[in-house]
């Protein structure tokens, strides 16, 4: 795996401390301040990162414990962010940009396109870019335009880049310390309507960060699987406890990286139950769902009984903030979506 | 007196320091031109020769097929060439599409330099180790990466300084605006190389800018531009030198606009006579970077038959070499195609590697 962990382990860990009820935010933020103690060539770049310590506050305190130089509020110019990092990444040092929100990640496009995906495979693997981009994405905040968008299709898509996105508190801290220390570039998505959510943590030992590229099941169950990630992790696994109810046993596999695609993990928690509903915010048209639904077609259609469903936001911009309730995956829809898994066929 | 006469929202720089002269800089065929070492115009003229025929050999490769694509510099020469010499061993160089002859000038091997337009690759040689960055094709997305790495060494604290190359048209685009603005707020020690060759395939300056001149544009990022007679090799060289000498020793970057001419059409690909007239190169041709050379070493005696000569074979011997080297087959190797698009190959590379293979294989065996 490329999430190899040499910045990770450069520095000996301090005992872990006793776990105590942290947020998202606060564990992402911690993954931050322990990546830049521990290799000098992690800096973290972006807009307001550096006195306001970010609008969502993940870099809160890094300018002052690390100078500026090493938490840098640029101009405002997303081309320019990312431009500058992937000229720093190529002089060896380890970026980490931040975008302030989904859709203001837009601007960077073609850096991510043209240069960020392609350098090492442009460069014969002379060059590689050891960068990662914070992107909060995904709705539920009541954000207005532009400030909800699920963009990760756009990135997916694109050969050459990693696509991780954490669930839990635990896997924000571990996937973001994975993350710095892959030499590939990794776009990391960071559900923001879980930013607050909050676990009994305290953080990992290096050993225990979790390679890129693996898919979790957070819950197994013998009636269908969802599969999903990002912030409808916890609205699945909602949706399979009220499933108990209908007499339903629903697992749950959490992707965490888009890209690699743990086919594995899915196709194995698949097959264990025969029929599968891909859920998430983003537009369904020629989203990560497609892919993954065509996958598991592929991989494992002698042990469906049904084809595989996708429950995703609808082809539409992204709602107004008091409308985004009818948009947004929810329980019902993923129970309609299991509803309709030709259970008489059975 | 209100908030407003306060020094903190009063203009912060005085923009005069940092106009431009309207008045293109020059040395070849001025008094100045006197104090320029023999030895250095020798450098220059031998250059320019070999850069000239590299130009005239790249070209003729796309006639025989060899190349893809040739994007010529003829009569750009002295930009490309001043560019790789103003630089030190440390320093990188970033360039476009129309830059090998710079790339080969700063001693990258023509064939590898050759290997984005040949097409057996993207890029051909090592970035880290020549300190070249991969020829740029997507307009002016460079300048940025320049900005980034000058900033980076910085602080490391390292003596590094880069040159990044772009073209008039692509100051049009916002990775231009945006990598000037980074490098003056982070005083990085980069210096911007605009070669105003007055056209972007068929559109002239006139519908890009209304600026004053491109060098101008310095000013509104608070940084100093400066106009060349991009035809006088020592001009341009001397006025990156300086730039060099200035962003090396903190002074931050320079904006520097060499005014020249795309004698060539875009690309062999290109008709150029469906914009532009043949008196208009005629004038260009007149204004030849290696004739005013050649003007000035004659003027002082120093053109002789052995600098001629050595010259020439300098020329001959590059273009000789990438004759031949260019008629063997290159190396291809499918598999590469997967190798290098992430550290370790993905699960679903592997497997398209393997279909590749195994393709291939029945191929031959039909
Ligand atoms: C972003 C982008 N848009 C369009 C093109 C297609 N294109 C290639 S060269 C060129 C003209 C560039 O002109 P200029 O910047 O003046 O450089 P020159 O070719 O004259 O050296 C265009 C439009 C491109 N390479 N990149």
């Amino acid at each position: 795996m490329s999430a190899a962990t040499p910045g990770v382990a450069a520095r000996p860990a301090p005992a872990p401390a006793p776990p105590k009820p942290t947020t998202m935010a606060q564990a992402l933020n911690q993954a931050l301040r322990d990546a830049m103690a521990a290799d000098r060539s992690v800096h973290v770049m972006g807009e307001d990162v550096g006195t306001l310590g970010g609008v969502f506050r993940i870099t809160d305190g890094l300018a002052a414990e690390f100078g500026e130089d090493r938490c840098t509020d640029t101009p405002l110019a997303e081309a320019g962010i990312l431009g500058t990092a992937v000229g720093m990444a190529m002089y060896g040092l380890r970026p980490v940009v931040e975008m302030q929100f989904d859709a203001f990640a837009y601007p960077a496009f073609e850096q991510l396109v043209s240069h960020v995906a392609r350098m090492r495979n442009r460069t014969r693997g002379a060059l590689p870019l050891p960068l990662t981009i914070r992107i909060p994405f995904g709705g539920g905040i009541g954000g207005v335009e532009h400030h909800s968008d699920s963009s990760e299709a756009y990135y997916l898509h694109t050969p050459g880049l990693h696509v991780v996105t954490p669930a839990t508190v635990e896997d924000a801290y571990g996937l973001l310390r994975a993350a710095i220390a892959s030499d590939d570039p990794v776009v990391f998505m960071e559900p923001k309507r879980l930013y607050w959510s909050k676990a009994d943590w305290s953080a990992q030992e290096p050993a225990q960060v979790p390679p890129i590229g693996r898919a979790v099941v957070r819950r197994t169950g013998r009636s269908a699987t969802l599969v999903t990630y990002g912030p409808s992790v916890p609205v699945c696994l909602e949706a399979a406890e009220a499933a108990k109810e209908e007499g339903w046993d629903l697992g749950v596999v959490d992707l965490r990286s888009l890209v690699p695609f743990d086919e594995e993990t899915v196709a194995a928690a698949v097959r264990a139950t025969g029929r599968a509903v891909v859920v998430h915010e983003s537009s369904g048209f020629g989203g990560a769902g497609a892919e993954i639904a065509a996958r598991i077609t592929e991989r494992c259609f002698h042990h469906l009984s049904a084809p595989v469903l996708r429950v995703a936001g609808f082809d539409i911009p992204y709602p107004p903030p008091m409308l985004e309730r009818h948009h947004l995956p929810g329980v019902d829809r993923i129970l309609d979506a299991v509803g309709r898994l030709q259970w008489e066929e059975a | 007196m209100t908030v407003l006469d306060t020094p903190a929202w009063r203009p912060r720089t005085d923009a005069a320091p940092l106009m431009p002269d309207p008045e293109p800089f020059r040395l070849l065929g001025t008094p100045e031109a006197a104090r320029l070492d023999p030895a250095l115009l020798g450098e220059l003229y031998g250059q320019l020769v070999r850069g000239r025929r590299y130009n005239r050999q790249a070209t003729a490769l796309t006639r025989q097929g060899r190349l893809a694509v040739y994007p010529s510099s003829t009569g750009q020469e002295a930009c490309e060439v001043a560019a790789a010499l103003a630089l030190g061993a440390q320093d990188w160089l970033f360039p476009s599409y129309r830059d090998t002859l710079a790339v080969v000038a700063r001693g990258v091997d023509p064939v590898e330099a050759l290997t984005l337009l040949r097409g057996d690759w993207h890029t051909g040689y090592d970035p880290r180790a020549t300190r070249v960055a991969p020829l740029s094709t997507p307009l002016s997305t460079q300048l940025p990466h320049a900005v980034g790495l000058a900033h980076a060494a910085r602080v490391s604290g390292d003596d590094v300084v880069a040159l990044a190359m772009v073209g008039d048209g692509g100051t049009s685009e916002g990775d231009f605006h945006e990598a000037l603005n980074f490098a003056a707020v982070w005083h990085a020690p980069v210096v911007f190389l605009v070669q105003n060759n007055g056209f972007a395939i068929s559109v002239p300056l006139a519908k890009q800018t209304a600026a004053p001149s491109l060098a101008h544009k310095a000013v509104g990022y608070g940084m100093p531009g400066r106009l060349v007679d991009g035809n006088d090799v020592a001009a341009v060289h001397q006025v990156l030198t300086e730039a060099v000498a200035r962003a090396r020793a903190g002074g931050g970057p320079t904006l520097v606009e060499a005014i020249t001419y795309r004698v060539e059409a875009h690309t062999n690909a290109d008709d150029a006579t469906r914009y532009r007239t043949d008196d208009e190169v005629a004038a260009w041709q007149a204004h030849d970077p290696i004739a005013l050379l050649e003007r000035e070493l004659a003027g002082r005696g120093l053109l002789d038959d052995a600098l001629r000569q050595r010259a020439a074979d300098e020329a001959e011997a590059l273009a000789a070499d990438l004759r031949t080297r260019m008629q063997e087959e290159p190396r291809l190797d499918p598999a590469e195609l997967f190798a290098h698009v992430y550290a370790e190959p993905t699960q679903q590379l592997r497997e398209q590697e393997a279909m590749l293979r195994a393709e291939l294989e029945a191929e031959q065996q039909s």
